[in-house]
C-alpha cells in the first residue's frame, strides 16, 4: 500500500485528520498534525487493512533555521503482513508539544523519553517524562542543532545527590504508581 | 517468639555486576526471592555517538555507527551504508554485495558466539564460553586479515568495500564454515537436554507474542514468541531473496526457546555463508563505478592528473549526497536495525539516527522477569541480548 492509499483509507476510517502524503524514495511517508496524532495512530494499529501493531522507532529530527523547527518521526512496522510506514509529525515553537502514544505503542515509553531528552520535544500524556540517556542534571537537549558541540566550561566535581531513606521509599512508591502496579 | 518482620526489599543491581553484560543498573523490588518490579537505569554509556556523526563527513560516520553495538560492526556499518546509497543512488556490484552478506552473516555467527558463551556462563556453565570464544577468535581472524582489525575493520564503506579480499580469504572462511557446525553440535550436546539448562530456562521469562509485538521487538526475541518476522525475508536487502534459508522460529516465548532460535539462526547463518562463498570469485570489483564517492585506483592517482584531482577532492572534503531521508532495515545479530539518515545535501549528515533492538529489549526486561525469581532476572538479561552499546549510543 503506498502512501497515498493510505492516506485514502485513513480518511475513510477517520474523517477529517488533515493527513497527507510525502514523496519518499524508502517507504511510505505520511505527514499527520499532532493534533489527530492519537486517532490516526490508533486506526493505524487496530484497522485490519493496517496492522501497524509495531512501533519500533521514534527518530526525532531538529530541522532549524526551518519552522515549525521539529520533525518526529514514526517508524511502523506490520509484522504480519508485512509493510512499513514512516508517520512524521511537525511541531515547531520554543516548548514543542506532541500527544503522547504511550496508550497505543507500549514501545513508545522509552522512545519517547529519549526524544524528550536529546530534543526537548514534550510528550502530552506520557506517565514519566524524564531523561533517559543524558543525566537527571543534564541542562540542554544536546541533539538540538544550536546546543554546542564543544563547551569550553571548568569541570566542577558535585557531591552526589544525598537522600533520606523516607525520601527514597516515596520515589520508589511514585515509581511504582506511575508504572501502575498493585504490589 | 517474636513475629517475623517482613518488608519489599528494593535491591540495586548494576551498573557494575558481572551478569549485566555492561553497565545496566536494575532496581528490583523484591518480596522473598520474587521480583515484584524492574526499572531499568540506562544511559551509562551514553557517548553522543549521533551528534559527532553530524560533524563528521559521510565517510568518517562508519567508524563512529560500528562502535554502538560493538558486536555487531559489519551489521551497523551495512545498515548505515545501504541508507547512503540509497540517497546516492549508487549502483553495487554483484560482487560486492555478496560479499557484504558474507561479512554480516559472520557477524552474526561472532555476535551469537559472544552471546551463547555469556548467557550461559551466567547460568554456571563456563565450559561452553571456552569453546565458543575460540570459534569466535577464528572469525575475527578473517577480520583481520581483510582489515587489519578484529572489531571494528570498517571494511564496508559507502560505494562498495575498502579494497579487494586478501588472498587465502576463501580458505581462511571455509576453515571456518566446515569447522563451526560441529562446534554448534557440541555446544549444543552440553546444553539443550541438560537438566541443568533447562531447568533454569524452561517456562523462565516468557514473552507473549502480543507482548513482543507491542514493545517493538523485531528480532529473535520476537521470533522466539512465535512472531514471524525476519527482515532478511519480508524487506529483503542485498539481494538475500536469492538465498535458500530458514527462519528458526519458537513458540512458548521463554529463554529456552529465544536460546534454541539463536543457536539454529547460526546453522542457517552457515547456509548463507556458504552460499555467498560460492558467489564470490577471487578477484572482480570491489566497489561501484562511481567517481563521486570511490576514490580512483593508485596507480591512476600517480599517472592522471584527473584521478589526483579526484582522491584529493574525496579525502579532503568529501562527498554531498543529494538532500533526503532513508532508512533501509537491516537484520542485526539482535534484529532490525538500519539507520535513519537524513540529509541536507551537504558533505556532513544532518542527522543520522540507529535504530536500537537492545533498548527495545531493556524496556521489555521487566515483562519478562517480573513475577519470577531474583535468579531468573540473570536468565531473562542473558536470552534478551542487551549490548550496552547499543541501548545508549
Amino acid at each position: 500500500m503506498d502512501a497515498s492509499a493510505i492516506i485514502a483509507a485513513l480518511e475513510t476510517l477517520v474523517p477529517g485528520t488533515g493527513a497527507e502524503a510525502l514523496a519518499s524514495i524508502d517507504q511510505p511517508t505520511i505527514l499527520v498534525p499532532a493534533q489527530t496524532l492519537r486517532a490516526v495512530g490508533g486506526a493505524l494499529r487496530d484497522d485490519p487493512a493496517f496492522q501497524f501493531t509495531a512501533l519500533i522507532d521514534i527518530v526525532g529530527v531538529d530541522t532549524l533555521p526551518n519552522e515549525p523547527r521539529f520533525e518526529v518521526n514514526y517508524s511502523l512496522v506490520a509484522a504480519d503482513v508485512p509493510a512499513r510506514l514512516r508517520v512524521k509529525v511537525r511541531v515547531g515553537g520554543e516548548q514543542p508539544r506532541v500527544p503522547s502514544v504511550v496508550g497505543i505503542w507500549p514501545s513508545a515509553g522509552f522512545l519517547e523519553r529519549e526524544v524528550w531528552d536529546l530534543f526537548g520535544v514534550e510528550f502530552e500524556g506520557h506517565p514519566d517524562m524524564r531523561r533517559l540517556l543524558t543525566a537527571e542534571d543534564w541542562e540542554g537537549h544536546p541533539l538540538r542543532k544550536d546546543y554546542p558541540v564543544q563547551v569550553d566550561v571548568p569541570v566542577t566535581f558535585a557531591a552526589p545527590t544525598q537522600v533520606t531513606e523516607e525520601q527514597f521509599r516515596a520515589t520508589m512508591e511514585q515509581d511504582r504508581r506511575l508504572r501502575g502496579d498493585k504490589g | 517468639m517474636p513475629e517475623l518482620r517482613t518488608e519489599v526489599l528494593t535491591v540495586n543491581m548494576g551498573p557494575q555486576h558481572p551478569s549485566t553484560h555492561g553497565v545496566l543498573r536494575l532496581v528490583l523490588e523484591l518480596d522473598g526471592e520474587t521480583v515484584l518490579s524492574i526499572a531499568p537505569t540506562i544511559g551509562y554509556l551514553h557517548t553522543g555517538i549521533e551528534k559527532t556523526a553530524e560533524q563528521k563527513k559521510w565517510q568518517q560516520v562508519i567508524p563512529l555507527v560500528e562502535r554502538m553495538d560493538y558486536l555487531s560492526a559489519h551489521s551497523n556499518t551495512l545498515g548505515y551504508v545501504l541508507a547512503v546509497e540509497k540517497l546516492l543512488g549508487t549502483e553495487i556490484p554483484e560482487r560486492v554485495t555478496w560479499i557484504r552478506v558474507l561479512l554480516a552473516e559472520l557477524q552474526r555467527l561472532n555476535s551469537h558466539l559472544v552471546w551463547l558463551g555469556t548467557h550461559v556462563m551466567d547460568l554456571g556453565a563456563i565450559t561452553v564460553m571456552l569453546y565458543t570464544f575460540n570459534e569466535r577468535e577464528r572469525i575475527l581472524n578473517v577480520n583481520e586479515l581483510i582489515a587489519g582489525f578484529r572489531m571494528f575493520p570498517s571494511y564496508i564503506r559507502v560505494g562498495g568495500l575498502r579494497e579487494d579480499l586478501p588472498a587465502g580469504f576463501h580458505e581462511a572462511v571455509r576453515d571456518i564454515l566446515d569447522r563451526l557446525p560441529g562446534q554448534i553440535d557440541m555446544c549444543e550436546g552440553l546444553l539443550t537436554k541438560n537438566a541443568v539448562f533447562t531447568s533454569r530456562t524452561r517456562g523462565v521469562g516468557v514473552l507473549s507474542r502480543a507482548d513482543a509485538i507491542a514493545f517493538g521487538l523485531v528480532g529473535p526475541i520476537a521470533r522466539g514468541s512465535g512472531v514471524a518476522y525476519d527482515v532478511r525475508k519480508a524487506f529483503p536487502y542485498c539481494g538475500y531473496e536469492t538465498f535458500d534459508f530458514d527462519v528458526p522460529m519458537g513458540a512458548a516465548g521463554d529463554v529456552f526457546d529465544r536460546y534454541m532460535v539463536r543457536v539454529d539462526e547460526m546453522r542457517q547463518s552457515i547456509r548463507i555463508c556458504r552460499q555467498a562463498l560460492e558467489r564470490i570469485s577471487p578477484k572482480g570489483a570491489h566497489a561501484a563505478n562511481d567517481s563521486r564517492v570511490v576514490p580512483p585506483p593508485k596507480d591512476k592517482v600517480y599517472t592522471e592528473m584527473e584521478a589526483l584531482i579526484q582522491h584529493f577532492l574525496i579525502f579532503s572534503q568529501g562527498f554531498t549526497v543529494p538532500a533526503g531521508e532513508a532508512y533501509v532495515p537491516v537484520e542485526g545479530p539482535r534484529g532490525e536495525h538500519g539507520c535513519h539518515v537524513i540529509s541536507d545535501g551537504g558533505n556532513r549528515p544532518a542527522r543520522v539516527k540507529m535504530r536500537s533492538p537492545s533498548l527495545m529489549a531493556c524496556q521489555a526486561l521487566e515483562k519478562m522477569a517480573r513475577g519470577g525469581l531474583l535468579a531468573d532476572v540473570v536468565a531473562v538479561i542473558g536470552s534478551s541480548d542487551v549490548i550496552m552499546g547499543d541501548v545508549d549510543r
